[in-house]
């Protein structure tokens, strides 16, 4: 029970960890620029596809990775000057509407490149043993390299958001824009910046997803809706607010799934348990955001004091 | 009591009545489209503008929330789920009268929408879109989960619902009809409700919430209640699509749908009742073209989104204010 626990714990946090690294890009799209950006996961997705297919290319699964990132980078940016960049300052339903065709183009654009069936990756030979946690329990090395490449990256993050001066726009975007703007911080290229920041982290979600997922057209859309969940617990346009709730989520879905049925148990019988607990797990972590939501209508973290 | 007095102001009349004719003309000739489309050979058509039908009902209750309360909700197909499923699980327990089946199903959405509802209008904005999402999500992944109806595979019917006891809706002409009456109800009823005293609160809240506080109305209450009428509405309209299929799918409630649901009443027109209910019947008929041709139709549809907002001054509602002017 102790190494089911241990097992499914890890699972959440790589899941919570996944779930930050698209959420971080997303909270300081939403955060700094107002924009409320439906296509996000579509990045994701794209960065999905270009490690497959790059991987496939060079025989590499570390060189397809090194150049999806730059290769997200440059979707992403031609995406902000061609798309995005016309919404800003938009109404948030033109917003939506806007960014719900990109889905639409870009799932349908993947489809025709990559075509419908999922492409799968080969987990790379170095990563592909397990690593002995205690005892005889045993954890997938790749796995542990998604925790740790995230943890990384959310601390490169952290320095990046809190101890530079881009980051300190950044925070001051978060907080006021306008008055950011009014200060002469080129505001226009802060968006750009920001934008290809995001594309890449989802694009690098996606790419170290590639070997244990199957990367397949509608892969955005799931990530989104989770994302977005995270974003509300976490609070609009804080990082560490995503790095928390992201924690947060990918451990209440995980261990939700596994040790929701077995508690139900205890109340009543099996296979009522067993069935219920299926019914339920799913739909935890929207209770958990209601939760939330109930007490923190601006989530745990909100970046901006005074709304 | 000035709040009294500026709810009691009669309403404006004067765009309201080319609208109403137009309406009854349009209802009038829908009317005949059974017996023409019969005489021309092309049964399919009826099929086609039921579903056109249903559609336009979801977008009308969506727009009361969204054109009369500016909350825009991405969870809306949840509730045309919801109410497909309360006749999928009611005629799987053989229930399957529709004077049964149809209060369940407003009930039940219409208590969906209150507990939702009272949660998401806590918040304004960015934060009240993801989280109708969310809601939708939940509700969406709940019945993907409920193996014992199906789950993921979906609910056949035993058939189409009777009405007290009688087979009356077997018939494709007949549910056509049906789903008109329907439809022209919702659309009389919701015409009365945006012009009465609570529509006008309601609009009052949308175009400046805090002017609506300081005359003495609380909007919550208000927009509470047009998020619960508007939940029922799509209900009905799920109990109608599932009749219409005679099968029941989580794939109504799924977040695209919602989307699509906010496309039709966008690009109909926000606000107007009638609009979106064209808009509905706009993009099936686009959808039916689009997929005629190619696989890849969701392609054209996104990139006609993309340019419909992009090359539209002031957005979607800028582009319908001039055409409206234009048409003036």
């Amino acid at each position: 029970m102790l190494n089911l626990f241990l097992i499914q714990a890890l699972n959440g946090v790589q899941l919570g960890i996944l779930l930050f690294l698209v959420a971080a890009g997303l909270t300081l799209i939403f955060g700094v620029m107002d924009l409320i950006n439906l296509a996000h996961g579509a990045l994701y997705m794209i960065g999905a596809y270009l490690a497959a297919t790059l991987t496939a290319a060079t025989g590499s699964f570390l060189l397809g990775l090194v150049l999806a990132l730059p290769a997200t980078l440059a979707f992403g940016l031609a995406l902000e000057f061609l798309v995005v960049r016309h919404l800003y300052g938009r109404d948030h339903l033109d917003q939506v509407l806007a960014t719900f065709g990109l889905i639409l183009i870009l799932n349908e654009g993947v489809r025709i490149v990559w075509g419908a069936a999922p492409m799968s990756v080969p987990v790379p030979d170095a990563l592909s043993g397990s690593v002995r946690l205690v005892g005889t329990l045993h954890y997938p090395l790749y796995r542990v390299a998604i925790i740790a490449a995230g943890l990384a990256t959310g601390l490169g993050l952290h320095l990046l958001v809190n101890h530079t001066r881009l980051g300190m726009r950044l925070r001051a975007g978060a907080s006021n824009g306008p008055m950011v703007a009014a200060l002469g911080v080129d505001i226009r290229r802060l968006f750009l910046v920001v934008f290809g920041l995001g594309a890449m982290l989802a694009g690098f979600a996606g790419a170290m997803v590639a070997p244990i997922l199957s990367v397949d057209p509608g892969m955005g859309d799931s990530v989104l809706i989770l994302t977005f969940v995270v974003i509300v617990i976490g609070g609009v346009g804080s990082v560490r607010g995503a790095f928390v709730a992201g924690l947060l989520v990918g451990l209440a879905d995980q261990l939700g799934r596994t040790f929701g049925p077995i508690l139900l148990r205890s109340v009543m019988d099996a296979s009522a348990a067993s069935q219920t607990g299926r019914t339920l797990a799913p739909m935890l972590i929207y209770i958990l955001m209601a939760m939330v939501l109930f007490f923190r209508p601006s989530g745990l973290f909100p970046a901006r004091g005074s709304r | 009591m000035l709040a009294a007095r500026i709810a009691a102001e009669p309403p404006r009349r004067r765009a309201a009545l080319p609208g109403a004719a137009l309406a009854g003309l349009v209802l009038a000739a829908l009317a005949c489209l059974p017996l023409a489309a019969e005489a021309a050979g092309l049964p399919f058509l009826v099929v086609t503008a039921t579903r056109m039908m249903i559609f336009g009902l979801a977008a009308l209750s969506l727009d009361l929330i969204l054109g009369y309360g500016a909350m825009v909700s991405f969870g809306h197909a949840a509730f045309i789920g919801l109410g497909a499923y309360a006749v999928g699980i009611l005629d799987a327990h053989g229930v399957r009268d529709l004077a049964i089946q149809a209060p369940v199903a407003a009930g039940v959405c219409a208590l969906f929408a209150l507990v939702t509802g009272a949660i998401s209008l806590r918040t304004r904005g960015v934060y009240f879109i993801m989280i109708t999402l969310a809601f939708g999500q939940m509700a969406y992944f709940f019945m993907v989960s409920l193996a014992a109806y199906g789950g993921d595979d979906g609910l056949p019917l035993s058939g189409r619902s009777t009405l007290f006891g009688m087979r009356l809706v077997e018939g494709d002409p007949a549910l056509f009809y049906l789903v008109l009456a329907v439809l022209a109800v919702a659309l009389l009823a919701l015409r009365r409700v945006v012009a009465s005293r609570f529509g006008r609160v309601l609009r009052g809240s949308r175009d400046n919430a805090v002017r609506m506080q300081a005359i003495g109305f609380s909007p919550l209450p208000y927009r509470l209640t047009a998020y619960v009428i508007a939940g029922a509405i799509a209900g009905l309209a799920g109990v109608l699509l599932a009749n219409q299929a005679e099968f029941v799918s989580p794939a109504y409630m799924s977040w695209q749908r919602s989307g699509e649901l906010i496309v039709m009443v966008v690009l109909g027109g926000m606000g107007t009742l009638v609009g979106p209910v064209a808009g509905a019947a706009a993009l099936i008929a686009l959808e039916e073209v689009l997929a005629h041709y190619s696989d890849h139709w969701r392609l054209g549809l996104g990139l006609m989104l993309v340019a419909v907002v992009l090359l539209s001054r002031g957005g979607l509602a800028g582009l319908a204010a001039r055409l409206a002017g234009r048409r003036a």
